[in-house]
């Protein structure tokens, strides 16, 4: 199992080396690397979401709230700003952290203390945070020239040449590596997915750590909500629309086992940075962006029937037809 | 040490003991709700109670209904479709392009079924054969269809399709009675005599509560679980002809996101999320309880996006209010 994982996330960076030569051997200025950094900071929110996603998914669990959290809190701070310009950033930024995890909490109550199965729980409130939006902005957008300077400068102010959103992804990779490989609760949340009864034996909450890992994906989702509003300095109801379905795709195609327990860091951001990379050359190889929604559909497939064969070995198969179609 | 509460999952030992009592008291409530809803509207609104506007209230439910009785019982087998809303979509495309070449309504309704009869078949293959998630398939499959018609279709939109094709959105089979409903009523029967007297029927109960030992009992779980995404797919393309006939267009965004109230319609009707429980006169009065919530609303004046907060609250509440009153009960025991 374990020799398996790195062969996974090698092939998946493979596949995206080869995506980028073929584009590179007809548009060679794509593989620039001012280009190349664009591309990632493109793809800096869908890695971040992947990473809250890929904790869920890995406890059993997913949030299909991770998009409407997103315009949620994007909206409310985009209001905050609006209303109270002269507020400090780091403010803005705790309070997108704060309602974001806040949200995941409602998500992950309902899953951890009344046994609601996820799918359910995060279709409803993909919903429900949806019309909120709608009831706190009139449907009304918010515009850039309503925002402040200073609101929107922020995720685009660059250090070392890498815009602060860019910085964002980084520290977020960085911190959930050392997370899952360092920390009980990385632990913890291997041994939820792997077996959940085994996990109540050694002592883990996993209800508890199924709460977390939605607070988690929430703060996350809080988070990308304000630098995706600051970013592209707009608010209205619909931004980040279907944005949940890339993100469970950005986590099937880099590896992590929908079943639970199977996964890596490594693999999330790669499976964002794939899609990073289709979506952004699409324009470039001069097709049109209608095909993407087909692109990552057909991409989720492929992933899952690939990583199924790989899985499919492990364990004793005692009764053959009850494991193969009759 | 506590207990996974994630993880506990009732199954029930006898199917008609206590377990149908409750179900029963389940569409008792819900019956109730469907009344109180119905009265509060009448006196919420002076244009509810009418002949007319009721019929056209009827729309609301109809064509997620047709599905929502195929996915109640793919839901009861342990499975998920969430990509029948692309399945409309792309069942609309193909009728559309046919349309350009010349395709009259016969042919159009062919396209239709057997394009939804070919994704259901895509999806069952996925799950039956290889052994996938369904929910992961589903969702994988609801970006390929979709993403299909926006390729096909970019933001553009067909139109004209011919006057016959109109009768199955738009015409009536007497007085206020829309043909809608008829296919309603027809397909409630239909899917309540397959799912409650039939041995396919029991077999997808057993399916749901447990696979192994209905493979142990002699069902064939694959190939009645392939049977049942084959009719969410039929379903499908035929919500998608009654759709489009009742639009007269297709964009390559039609009924998107319907999936969640489909599944919303059939967890109201009782429906069990993790398979094994439901019944389908609990989804026929689950979807007369969101068509009159929608309907009084819009009466109201309640925009489109503030109803799908009722939508998602609905479906967690009544999940989550059975659940809250076993946890209060038992505390109150202890």
């Amino acid at each position: 199992m374990t020799r398996l994982i790195p062969l996974r996330e090698t092939i998946l960076a493979g596949a995206i080396l080869g995506l980028l030569l073929v584009i590179a051997s007809r548009f060679s200025g794509f593989v620039a690397p001012a280009n190349l950094a664009n591309v990632f900071n493109d793809t800096a929110p869908l890695i971040i979401l992947a990473l809250g996603q890929m904790v869920v998914i890995l406890t059993r669990c997913i949030d299909l709230s991770v998009a409407a959290n997103l315009a949620l809190t994007g909206m409310v701070c985009a209001m905050i700003n609006v209303a109270l310009p002269e507020l400090p950033i780091p403010v803005i930024l705790l309070i997108a952290v704060l309602l974001g995890a806040a949200m995941g909490a409602i998500n992950g109550l309902l899953v951890w203390k009344l046994a609601i199965p996820p799918i359910v729980v995060t279709l409803g409130t993909m919903t429900i945070f949806r019309g909120v939006i709608f009831l706190i902005s009139n449907g009304k957008w918010v515009n850039s020239h309503e925002m402040s300077a200073s609101f929107t400068g922020f995720p685009r102010a660059e250090i070392f040449g890498l815009p602060v959103l860019s910085w964002t992804a980084v520290l977020a990779v960085v911190t959930f590596g050392v997370m899952m490989a360092r920390t009980g609760l990385g632990r913890s949340i291997f041994a939820v997915g792997g077996n959940p009864h085994a996990a109540v034996y050694t002592g883990i909450n996993v209800g508890r750590t199924q709460f977390l890992v939605f607070v988690l994906s929430g703060a996350l989702a809080g988070l990308t909500g304000y630098l995706w509003v600051a970013r592209y300095a707009v608010a209205y109801v619909d931004i980040a629309g279907g944005f949940e379905l890339e993100v469970v795709a950005a986590c099937v195609i880099g590896g992590i086992s929908i079943a639970g327990g199977v996964g890596s860091v490594g693999g999330a951001v790669l499976g964002a940075l794939f899609l990073g990379v289709v979506k952004n050359a699409l324009p470039v190889v001069n097709i049109s962006p209608f095909w993407q929604l087909a692109i990552s559909g057909s991409a989720i497939l492929i992933a899952v029937a690939f990583n199924a064969r790989a899985g499919r070995t492990k364990g004793r198969i005692i009764l053959k037809s009850a494991e193969t179609p009759s | 040490m506590t207990d996974a509460p994630a993880l506990s999952r009732h199954i029930p030992d006898r199917l008609n003991g206590r377990l149908s009592r409750v179900l029963r008291s389940w569409e008792v409530l819900l019956l109730a709700v469907a009344v109180a809803i119905f009265i509060v509207n009448c006196f919420a609104s002076p244009y509810f109670l009418n002949a007319w506007n009721l019929s056209d209230a009827t729309f609301n439910f109809t064509e997620k209904a047709m599905i929502a009785f195929a996915m109640a019982l793919l839901i009861i087998a342990g499975e998920i479709d969430l990509s029948v809303a692309s399945i409309i979509a792309l069942a609309s495309t193909a009728m559309g392009l046919a349309l350009q070449y010349g395709a009259g309504t016969a042919e159009l309704v062919l396209i239709s079924l057997t394009v939804g009869l070919m994704c259901g078949a895509f999806n069952a293959v996925f799950v039956t054969v290889l052994g996938l998630p369904s929910i992961v398939v589903t969702i994988g499959t609801m970006s390929l269809f979709r993403g299909i018609s926006y390729i096909i279709l970019g933001d553009d939109a067909f139109r004209g399709y011919p006057a016959s094709f109109a009768w199955f959105g738009q015409g009536y089979i007497a007085w206020v009675i829309t043909v809608e409903m008829l296919f309603f009523v027809v397909f409630a029967v239909i899917y309540g005599i397959i799912l409650h007297r039939t041995n396919f029927g029991r077999a997808v109960y057993a399916i749901g509560n447990n696979p192994t030992s209905a493979l142990f009992s002699g069902i064939r779980v694959q190939r009645v679980k392939f049977i049942l995404f084959l009719l969410t797919g039929v379903m499908s393309g035929f919500a998608a002809l009654c759709l489009t006939s009742r639009l007269g267009s297709t964009r390559p965004s039609i009924a998107s996101g319907m999936e969640l109230e489909v599944v919303t319609m059939v967890v109201l009707g009782g429906v069990n999320i993790l398979g094994g429980s439901g019944s389908i006169p609990g989804v026929v009065i689950a979807a007369f309880v969101m068509g009159l919530v929608t309907f009084g609303l819009g009466l109201l004046n309640v925009p489109g996006i503030v109803m799908s907060i009722f939508i998602g609250l609905l479906l967690i509440g009544v999940i989550a209010l059975p659940r809250l009153w076993a946890i209060l009960a038992r505390r109150k025991a202890t």
